[in-house]
């Protein structure tokens, strides 16, 4: 997020003579500090309710054990779409602008986000994500509240300033999210919805009584908008912009035009939230006799459609290199469907970032699928969310470790998810360790389970979960050197049963089943 | 607009239903309770108002809480009253006033559901006088313990008494009136301000105000005791002469003591003139009805009522009575068109939304130093409370043609909602004690917190004059309490168990989004209007 990190960054690049000759480095002795202002924006879009994961990233390589699981809902097979991102998995039939991103490279896929112990209530597990608490741990502030408060303390005093005169952080919908609420003032104004904005900018308003308090409303609503602090320069941003493309009318594309807009009218905000509902789909979210139709597809062609006409709308709007997207869900839904052609609350699922910048892989293995799943089973996190999170400092608002912890509070694995050379990374790819890089043996245990892993230096953490994604033992994460480890656990008060042994070091992540005898 | 119904002084006499019982709180009480809302519907008219039209019990006067702080070497300890004591020095007066100030506030905060602590406001806007300029904060308590025994009594005996309060004795110069150097400031007063007013029927003269000023010579006060005289020896005797609107009435001077008779008598000619009711009548509408006196309203309500407030030789209840209880004050058109004044708008939030105070017993000071954090509230909304900003009162009662949108500026009205921000998510802290607002406790004490829809249905009902679109309510139901999710039952699972089972996580989550809630509402135009 600071600027002093890209100069670092650049500078440690400098001491190779091939930089030295980059005309970045000509660049470097005239600073301008707008060039070197990290410009960086992140759209977030929320998917409300609790997102099918398993029906928007399909594991075909376990085709048959999936359309066991979840017989009346599951896709066909010859429906999903293929992307080039990896073989082993494909997208909903409605995401077909989604796949179309993707195989321009301009998206990404991380399989099974999550955290342990997850939580099934909306709202919990909705403040969990947004604080980046832990599970059991209650946090006022948001993640990204935070972080806008590390180059922001004083906000809101003195602000708009003419250094700083946008909102830091923009909410469209009626209340700011948690996620942007600082650790003492929200640091996010809203844009209570389209119809308000679009009141903003053409001076029109909501009807008022025709009656005295008709009279004086409007008053009041005039001097309410001229105080809004923000009000006219999101206007004036509005303004300069007198064209863009063409966007579907579905709810989540009419909210990306006004950040596409905001964005391209100059707007200095870093970061956007916006929003897409109905997600919650405990029965009928699906037609049965095709299964490819209904609410989740219909959700699903909201969101693929409404992001590929804003990644559009940003290129020809000449924005797109600084706004980074990304999808998230509060939690996913069960493996296993339920009889009224629906799912239950559940706990990892996919998410999904786009732009010009991502790194276009996909991070993850695909979610296992047993041959006989429970109706409990969940699917277990590859991924902590925080380590997203960490990932988006690190990778696209160039923040340093410890900015890193200080708005996380603790250290998490990254991964690359954006091209490393945003922040200032050596961008060549390293040789990929091949093979798995995790084995625990003996398999089936009794009480000591030893895990064998290849780290290749970093941050390496090992986790044992239960089928709920709950960690029964305590966690392991310290940096490792780069090699090969060995570890002992005393897994003895464990009931006999399955669980899940997680190791992750970087942007590399592994689960393997376990079984104790 | 203008679409008033028949305008006419007559009783309301169609359905007296909650909706009109709560236009007709909070005209006349400062911010509604919600026990006193709850005790009242059901009620017919002539019940609530023979409820709201009487006077409240006095109260205990303003105490020493500042002893920590300041030591009050007049021998008044903490907990005991200062307004008897002697002035002490300018420290200890210092925090008497702040004393005062947060006393004031607490008898609003905590007010019996009458409009009597309302007509004290009404009367300080229409007496004014400023604590900043007599500076001495027993004048203060006395000047307001003069309002607050006429302020439903009888109007004539009111204007002598203000007359000879050393607070306005102080502030008018009448104690710098005497017969070789008169001053005419409270002479001009009291006929321009305090009784007769500037109506085109008003047509006193100069020579009038040399007159009465000569009638006002020689009233002094004292400080150490408090109290006002009369002082022969600096009284003008000849006899006053008045113009052709007194008709040509001559007050003939008195020797000595019997001087007082000729303040008698020029009140009473002062009160011969019918302008003198009307002119109260109408302070009264601007106040508490609407700014917008139209020739109708001047014809069919304002006169008539000013002749039921003279057939009641001015006596200030019955007719209140008959003014509230008329088919005009329910008029469709007159609800929630006033802005409310800062001190509606803070009392109004902390009477619905209503805190946990210190113990009092055991935080004295506390208990003073938060609700006087309150009273700077206001201040900040360009309403101080002892301190309106010249004799005129406050400006949003009188000066054409914005009134009551004057207090609502680029910089109040940020004010404002910073205020109802603050007050709901974090309360005011002194000293580890805490004036904090808990919305779970407020939340059930509504009818059936469980359903989103009736949540939100009665909050707004209870939050705002003017309905609130359907639209919004939706949207804000869905965003907030349902953090997003189709389903109300969400919410009513979440609510259920945190009345059940409580405990961190699900307390904490109620709350959040009940204070997201709260915070929205208060923040939006509509609130600004009662």
């Amino acid at each position: 997020m600071k600027r002093r990190n890209f100069i670092k960054n650049t500078m440690l690049g400098a001491i190779t003579p091939t930089f030295l000759s980059n005309q970045s480095l000509w660049a470097m002795g005239n600073v301008d500090q707008k060039l070197l202002e990290n410009e960086n924006v992140l759209v977030v879009i929320q998917l409300n309710g609790g997102n099918d994961g398993l029906n928007t990233v399909i594991p075909i390589n376990q085709y048959g054990n999936y359309k066991n699981a979840r017989s009346n809902i599951a896709l066909l097979e010859n429906k999903i779409l293929k992307i080039p991102q990896s073989d082993l998995i494909g997208l909903h039939p409605s995401l077909k602008n989604l796949a179309t991103l993707m195989s321009e490279g301009k998206g990404n896929i991380i399989q099974d986000v999550g955290y342990p112990n997850p939580n099934f209530s909306h709202f919990r597990a909705t403040d969990i994500w947004h604080t980046a608490s832990n599970s059991n741990e209650v946090l006022e502030s948001g993640w990204a509240g935070r972080l806008l408060a590390l180059d922001h303390p004083n906000y809101p005093e003195g602000y708009p300033s003419s250094k700083y005169p946008d909102p830091l952080s923009i909410q469209i919908g009626s209340v700011v999210s948690t996620a942007l609420q600082g650790p003492l003032y929200s640091m996010g104004m809203s844009i209570s919805d389209t119809t308000n904005f679009y009141n903003l900018i053409e001076n029109a308003d909501e009807p008022v009584p025709n009656t005295l308090a008709g009279k004086e409303l409007d008053y009041l609503r005039q001097v309410s908008k001229q105080t809004n602090k923000y009000s006219e320069t999101i206007k004036a941003a509005a303004l300069k912009v007198s064209q863009q493309k063409t966007y579907p009318n579905l709810s989540l594309a009419s909210q990306l035009k006004i950040v596409a807009r905001l964005i391209a009218g100059g707007l200095k905000t870093k970061i956007y939230y916006v929003n897409l509902g109905g997600f919650d789909t405990h029965s009928g979210q699906v037609v049965t006799t095709d299964t490819s139709t209904g609410t989740h597809a219909n959700l699903m062609a909201n969101l693929g459609d409404s992001i590929k006409a804003f990644q559009d709308d940003l290129k020809f709007l000449g924005v797109a290199d600084r706004v980074l997207g990304m999808t998230y869900s509060e939690f996913g839904r069960r493996i296993k469907s339920n009889a009224s052609s629906g799912t239950d609350h559940g706990a990892a699922a996919p998410m999904f970032f786009f732009g010009e910048k991502v790194n276009p892989s996909y991070f993850g293995k695909p979610t296992s699928i047993s041959a006989s799943v429970a109706n409990n089973d969940n699917i277990p996190m590859q991924h902590d969310f925080r380590s997203i999170y960490a990932s988006i400092m690190k990778y696209w608002f160039c923040s340093d470790s410890v900015e890193m912890k200080s708005v996380l509070f603790q250290n998490f694995d990254t991964i690359p998810l954006v091209l490393g050379s945003v922040c200032g990374y050596v961008t060549a790819t390293e040789p990929e360790l091949t093979g798995t890089r995790l084995k625990a043996f003996p398999n089936p245990f009794q009480e000591t389970l030893n895990l064998n892993f290849v780290a290749k230096g970093g941050q390496s953490s090992i986790q044992i979960l239960n089928m709920n994604g709950q960690e029964v033992a305590p966690e392991i994460s310290e940096e490792f050197e780069a090699g090969n480890h060995q570890i002992s656990l005393n897994l003895s008060h464990l009931q006999s049963g399955i669980y899940l042994a997680r190791y992750q070091n970087e942007e590399y992540q592994e689960v393997v089943r376990i079984m104790k005898k | 607009m203008k679409a008033y119904g028949p305008i006419s002084h007559e009783k309301f006499t169609s359905t007296f239903d909650d909706d009109a019982l709560k236009h007709l709180m909070r005209r006349t009480l400062i911010g509604i309770k919600l026990e006193d809302f709850r005790k009242f519907s059901g009620q017919g008219l002539d019940q609530v108002i023979n409820s709201i039209f009487k006077e409240s019990t006095s109260p205990a006067p303003p105490v020493n809480h500042y002893e920590s702080t300041v030591k009050d070497t007049t021998g008044v300890l903490l907990g005991q009253t200062w307004v008897n004591s002697t002035y002490g020095d300018g420290t200890i007066n210092s925090r008497r006033r702040q004393s005062l100030k947060s006393w004031w506030l607490q008898q609003m905060h905590f007010q019996a559901p009458t409009i009597h602590e309302k007509m004290n406001l009404f009367w300080h806007n229409h007496f004014a006088t400023e604590v900043n300029v007599y500076d001495d904060a027993r004048m203060g308590y006395m000047y307001l313990s003069t309002i607050r025994k006429f302020a439903l009594g009888n109007f004539k005996n009111f204007v002598k008494a203000i007359t000879l309060e050393p607070a306005m004795l102080n502030y008018l110069n009448g104690n710098q009136n005497t017969k070789t150097a008169p001053d005419e400031n409270y002479a001009r007063e009291l006929q321009e301000l305090f009784t007769l007013g500037k109506g085109p029927n008003s047509k006193y003269t100069e020579e009038d105000v040399k007159s009465a000023a000569k009638v006002l010579t020689g009233y002094r006060y004292t400080r150490d005791p408090l109290k006002s005289y009369f002082q022969a020896d600096r009284h003008d005797i000849t006899d006053k002469t008045f113009s052709s609107f007194y008709g040509n009435k001559v007050i003939k001077g008195y020797p000595g003591d019997f001087a007082v008779n000729e303040l008698d008598e020029l009140i009473n000619m002062i009160f011969e003139k019918e302008e003198v009711s009307l002119y109260i009548i109408r302070r009264l509408y601007v106040f508490f009805f609407y700014y917008d006196i139209t020739p109708e309203i001047e014809a069919n309500f304002i006169n008539p009522l000013a002749k039921v407030f003279r057939d009641n030789k001015f006596e200030i209840l019955p007719v209140l009575k008959v003014m509230f209880s008329s088919k005009h004050f329910f008029d469709a058109e007159l609800r929630g068109s006033i802005i409310k004044s800062p001190i509606e708008h803070l009392i109004g939030t902390t009477k619905l939304l209503e805190p946990n105070w210190p113990i009092y017993e055991s935080f004295i000071n506390e208990y003073y130093l938060l609700a006087n954090d309150l009273a700077t509230v206001s201040d900040r909304g360009q309403q101080v409370l002892g301190d309106p900003p010249s004799v005129a009162g406050w400006p949003a009662y009188y000066q054409a043609p914005v009134y009551h949108e004057i207090w609502i500026n680029a910089s109040t009205f940020p004010e404002r909602t910073k205020f109802t921000d603050n007050y709901i998510s974090k309360g005011y802290k002194r000293n580890n004690q805490s004036l904090l607002f808990d919305p779970i406790s407020f939340t059930k004490k509504l009818k059936d917190p469980s359903d989103p829809v009736k949540l939100v249905d009665e909050l707004t009902f209870l939050l705002f004059q003017i309905p609130i679109s359907s639209k919004l309510k939706t949207k804000l139901k869905t965003d907030i309490l349902l953090a997003g999710q189709a389903s109300d039952y969400y919410w009513t699972e979440l609510w259920n168990e945190a009345m059940q089972k409580p405990n961190n996580n699900n307390t904490s989550m109620v709350t959040s989004r009940l204070k997201s809630l709260l915070s929205y509402f208060l923040a939006l135009p509509e609130y600004q209007l009662i």
